[in-house]
């Protein structure tokens, strides 16, 4: 409980909290307000925002509703952002924590692998992996959970290194438990906490280099993605500068809003870093 | 000399990384869905078999793939990075045509970035929690939170369309053929808009470190002698703070130079400037991944000398670094 007072007493956290919320309203009700397919044809091409009370937002350079790929938007993003971010907090748990663990050779090996995907600039990797592996909505979410998971098994290799000696561990092994019960039942839960805020920043990358691949048209064509709006809204840049603009903006509020909670959280669960 | 010797062994160290980086991709790139060869006959208008089977013997492509990284790194040891079939010239000639434009983006944006993250970071540490500490930490959110393309296209759609201030794209004005200073004068013209907009979203990422990490310094015994013996308060930040405080901002450069490198594939598509990201992305559109491979090497080989010079200035800046401390 002194928790959530903890966090809801700083206001940017409860800001995040409510664009968070209010993102995710809007990737809810995206059937409800929006059920036709947001890549149909919806009305007359270029028509500007509140101009027509149909479109509210305007339509896209081949007509088609913006306010409803904002809505449908709101879903893909969420949810590459959410995916990839699981997958790359999971390969970097697992592998932090078994060079932490174990440390000696295989914490050399396994830190050079990640000092590897630490010197390749992630976004040249991302865009090898969608050369190799085409861009399909699975094949980019993939994609970006394998390029982003370095840090967090740093995180967890350095939580691991401090803890795996302590009194609870050695009881563990004394009472004959295995590594693998030990790794993960007994010195993760501890671990975690780090991680899990360090994971909000991971789905802010992960929804921003998603939208720079769909702006790149090297995202799935075939969903209403935020980027790819904003690469099609590029062609007509001069006068129709608005079919751009609005899709950043809700981007820009996403990332915002997902920064804001880490950060909250981060605070109340250090309240002596606060003010930091 | 110690420095030297120390950072030269860290540079030396970097070299299997650098390996497993190039056998990774190579392996990566195996699964790609046709190769060169596929690509140029495409261009070509398409061709027979025996026309193929030619081709795949010219450029090395007939054996295993296991030779063909044997061959490939062989080569590589004798800094040849292969040809280019797409665009008929050997990588590492297209690779160093296109560096300058990248370097100059990254150093004027890490310039940009690093300057005014310095700034802002030490006067929102300096009134922590009152208005201009919010202001700047709130700009600061909003700068990293903004997708650095979109960032770009409305700055073109400011700056570019309606002031007509800035030129939207390009590297220089061609048409003209300026020389010398002129010239210079152009070139710095068109790059203030993408210097801009790469550099803003990693000037929120500095003035955030800088900011924390002058109230961390702030808070230390020093700091409170420096003041008991009656320093004025800017000479113990610039004297004092400044110095301990910067070590934190130093690393992030390090950190951050893979990341700046990608992030101007971005903003090199959107000012269409003829630089180093911008070739990663056409040698994916066009599966040159003679090309894309070269890329990966010198980006990987660019982040790993930022590093070194990042190791030079830390112990520079914290002489206990050098004796071993």
């Amino acid at each position: 409980m002194s928790f959530l007072r903890l966090y809801f007493r700083s206001p940017p956290a409860i800001i995040g909290l409510a664009l968070l919320l209010l993102v995710l309203a809007m990737a809810v009700s995206a059937d409800w307000f929006y059920p036709r397919d947001p890549l149909a044809l919806a009305g007359r091409p270029l028509i500007w925002p509140f101009a027509n009370p149909r479109y509210l937002l305007g339509t896209d350079n081949s007509g088609r509703d913006i306010a409803a790929q904002i809505f449908h938007g709101a879903r893909i993003s969420l949810l590459i952002g959410l995916v990839a971010t699981i997958i790359s907090v999971m390969i970097g748990i697992t592998i932090g924590a078994v060079a932490g663990y174990y440390g000696d050779w295989v914490d050399t090996v396994l830190m050079r692998v990640t000092e590897a995907f630490q010197t390749l600039p992630n976004f040249i990797l991302l865009l090898v992996l969608v050369a190799v592996f085409g861009s399909t909505i699975t094949t980019v979410t993939v994609a970006i959970g394998i390029v982003s998971w370095p840090a967090s098994a740093r995180l967890t290799r350095a939580e691991f290194l401090s803890l795996r000696n302590r009194e609870f561990v050695q009881a563990g092994r004394t009472l004959g438990l295995r590594d693998l019960k030990l790794i993960f039942g007994e010195i993760l839960p501890n671990a975690l906490p780090p991680v899990i805020v360090y994971a909000s920043v991971v789905m802010a990358i992960a929804i921003l280099l998603e939208s720079a691949l769909a702006f790149l048209k090297l995202s799935d064509p075939n969903v209403a993605s935020w980027g790819n709006l904003i690469g099609a809204g590029r062609d007509v840049l001069r006068v129709q500068w608005y079919v751009s603009a609005i899709p950043g903006v809700a981007i820009l509020v996403t990332v915002l809003a997902v920064s804001l909670v880490g950060q909250g959280l981060n605070d109340a669960l250090n309240p002596r870093l606060k003010g930091r | 000399m110690r420095i030297l010797t120390l950072a030269g062994r860290r540079l030396a160290a970097s070299i299997p990384t650098l390996v497993l980086i190039l056998i990774g991709v190579f392996v990566l790139l195996q699964f790609a869905p046709g190769d060169t060869v596929d690509a140029l006959m495409a261009q070509m208008g398409g061709g027979d078999a025996t026309t193929a089977k030619q081709l795949r013997e010219y450029y090395g492509l007939d054996v295993s793939a296991w030779a063909q990284l044997g061959n490939y790194l062989w080569r590589l040891v004798r800094l040849d990075l292969g040809f280019s079939a797409i665009y008929g010239k050997p990588v590492a000639t297209v690779i160093a045509e296109r560096l300058p434009a990248t370097i100059l983006l990254m150093t004027a944006s890490l310039s940009l970035a690093f300057f005014f993250g310095l700034i802002f970071g030490v006067i929102a540490a300096r009134g922590v929690n009152r208005w201009p500490d919010t202001l700047i930490s709130t700009l600061g959110l909003v700068f990293y939170a903004m997708p650095t393309f979109w960032f770009g296209l409305m700055a073109i759609v400011v700056f570019s369309i309606y002031l007509q201030w800035l030129p939207a794209g390009g590297f220089e004005d061609i048409t003209v053929g300026l020389t010398g200073l002129a010239r210079t004068l152009d070139i710095a013209r068109h790059l203030v808009l993408p210097t801009l907009t790469l550099g803003l979203f990693y000037m929120a990422i500095y003035l955030r470190i800088m900011r924390g990490s002058m109230l961390e310094v702030l808070t230390l015994d020093f700091v409170r002698t420096a003041r008991a013996k009656g320093m004025d308060e800017t000479r113990v930040v610039v004297r004092h703070v400044l110095r301990n405080a910067l070590l934190p901002m130093v690393t992030l450069i390090g950190l951050q130079a893979g990341t700046m490198l990608g992030g101007s594939v971005v903003v090199e598509s959107v000012f269409s400037l003829p630089g180093l990201g911008r070739l990663a992305y056409e040698s994916v559109i066009q599966r040159d991944l003679n090309t894309l491979l070269g890329i990966v090497f010198v980006s990987a080989l660019l982040v790993i000398v930022v590093n070194f010079i990042v190791d030079l200035l830390y112990a520079r800046l914290d002489p206990r670094i050098t004796t071993g401390g």
